[in-house]
């Protein structure tokens, strides 16, 4: 058989699959964001306890790969939740990256110097007001670059919910070679459409760096 | 207007502040010297509630500050604090450094605050740069500014915390010039400096601090003509 005519074959097999897996990796990483900062705020929180549950979470959930909590909850949980595979696979990913995403605003929110924070004191504003309007608005500057890492990651990862039947590209890849016994070119193939993907979003991350450059920066 | 009673802070096992007492009436400009690590800047914290008293008390306009924190954060919206980093908010536009605390600590109408920022920035000769951001102004016009945010929550009282130590020389003037109009009009402030001249010229009171000890308190004359303790004759040596 002609290669190229074989290789098109795969994309055409593929391709429909990457929507989910694009979508898989966008709710994944919306949790993660949400729960990221809820972490992130948590960790530097002036409260011990605060600190102490953020500190935690962050432990627990970075120290168990991220293929044990697919499984865990997908199949420790639900035995008893019943969980879709999606919703499995989406949560797994979600809280396990909220840890990393978490730790990555912390962070941020720490090269904020101290100053910031005594001048909002100063002004009579609560630890409250002056996260939301001092020190996050700036701490997102310095958090784009590393979670957008965080991000490219996360699609990587994502691969990972095939093992649960999720049909995205690298569950699609599994069923394709193993019908056709076309390894190579089919996981070459899965491998582009991978790479594709992160090249793309780091030229993303490039031009939203470019656009958040400080304002303040330009004299 | 301010009372500060053996007021002591502090950090492990160095001790900031040890027992300082002393009285600011309002309308008067009190001027803290002293070498660097005597306690002056801590002294300032300790008023507007930066650091925690460790001992001590502090009463602002019959506002009692204690160990406890009670009243934290009237006590900051009362007192205005400049700071020798300047800390402006870089985010932010030099009008919305102005207006923000105003608007969200005291809930005043955004027009009437925008007035009144707009005016205090004239005052301090930066009408022309309301819309700029702190990192396009020079060190001088970024402590004006900061000294206008502060103003801006029409405090009672002005701390200044070596204001003009870390300004090129050229624009330490521009500074003092403006904390000197602001003493003539009669604001109370509590400045912690080096600038000897500015403490002869517009000081009611001048206190010598060193090792967080208040050696020496006195009116400009006496503290600069005849310093009765010999660690203030010596620091003073060094300075003039």
């Amino acid at each position: 058989m002609d290669p190229l005519a074989a290789l098109g074959r795969i994309v055409i097999f593929l391709l429909p699959t990457v929507p989910e897996t694009i979508k898989i990796t966008l709710v994944s990483f919306a949790l993660a964001l949400l729960l990221g900062l809820l972490v992130g705020v948590v960790r530097i929180a002036p409260r011990a306890p605060w600190t102490w549950i953020g500190r935690t979470y962050v432990d627990a959930i970075r120290g168990v790969p991220l293929l044990v909590w697919i499984f865990f909850i997908y199949f420790g949980l639900g035995r008893v939740l019943h969980l879709p595979q999606f919703v499995a696979g989406v949560l797994a990913i979600g809280i396990c990256y909220s840890a990393y995403v978490g730790e990555t605003i912390r962070a941020g929110i720490q090269a904020i110097p101290r100053g910031q924070w005594e001048a909002a004191a100063s002004l009579g504003l609560s630890h409250r007001q002056a996260m939301q309007r001092i020190i996050l608005p700036q701490a997102v500057r310095v958090v784009v670059p590393p979670v957008m890492n965080d991000f490219i990651a996360c699609l990587k990862d994502s691969s990972l919910v095939s093992i649960i039947g999720l049909r995205e590209l690298t569950r699609a890849g599994r069923e394709y070679s193993s019908g056709t016994f076309v390894d190579f070119e089919t996981w070459l193939v899965v491998g582009i459409l991978y790479l594709a993907m992160t090249v793309a979003l780091t030229r993303c991350s490039a031009l939203l760096e470019a656009r958040l450059r400080r304002p303040e920066a330009a004299a | 207007m301010i009372r500060v009673e053996r007021a002591s802070k502090r950090f492990g096992a160095h001790v900031a502040v040890d027992q300082v007492s002393f009285h600011v009436p309002p309308s008067t400009v009190t001027v803290l010297i002293g070498p660097s690590g005597s306690g002056k800047s801590t002294v300032l914290r300790l008023i507007n509630g930066l650091e925690r008293l460790d001992a001590g008390a502090i009463v602002l306009d019959g506002l009692p500050l204690d160990a406890a924190g009670r009243n934290l954060e009237r006590v900051r919206a009362e007192t205005g604090m400049v700071f020798q980093q300047f800390n402006l908010f870089p985010h932010l536009r030099v009008l919305e450094n102005l207006t923000l605390a105003p608007r969200l600590v005291r809930g005043r109408p955004a027009a009437v605050v925008e007035a009144e920022a707009r005016a205090l920035l004239a005052k301090v000769g930066l009408a022309d740069k309301a819309a700029r951001f702190p990192a396009q102004l020079s060190g001088g016009e970024q402590q004006r500014v900061a000294i206008a945010r502060a103003l801006c929550m029409k405090p009672k009282v002005m701390l200044f915390d070596e204001p003009t130590s870390s300004l090129d020389p050229e624009m330490i003037q521009e500074v003092l010039e403006v904390m000197k109009a602001l003493a003539a009009e009669g604001m109370t402030m509590v400045v912690a400096t080096h600038e000897m001249g500015f403490a002869r010229e517009v000081a009611h009171e001048v206190l010598f601090l060193d090792g967080g000890r208040l050696i020496e308190a006195g009116t400009p004359e006496r503290i600069f003509g005849r310093p009765r303790e010999s660690r203030t004759q010596a620091f003073l040596a060094k300075v003039l």
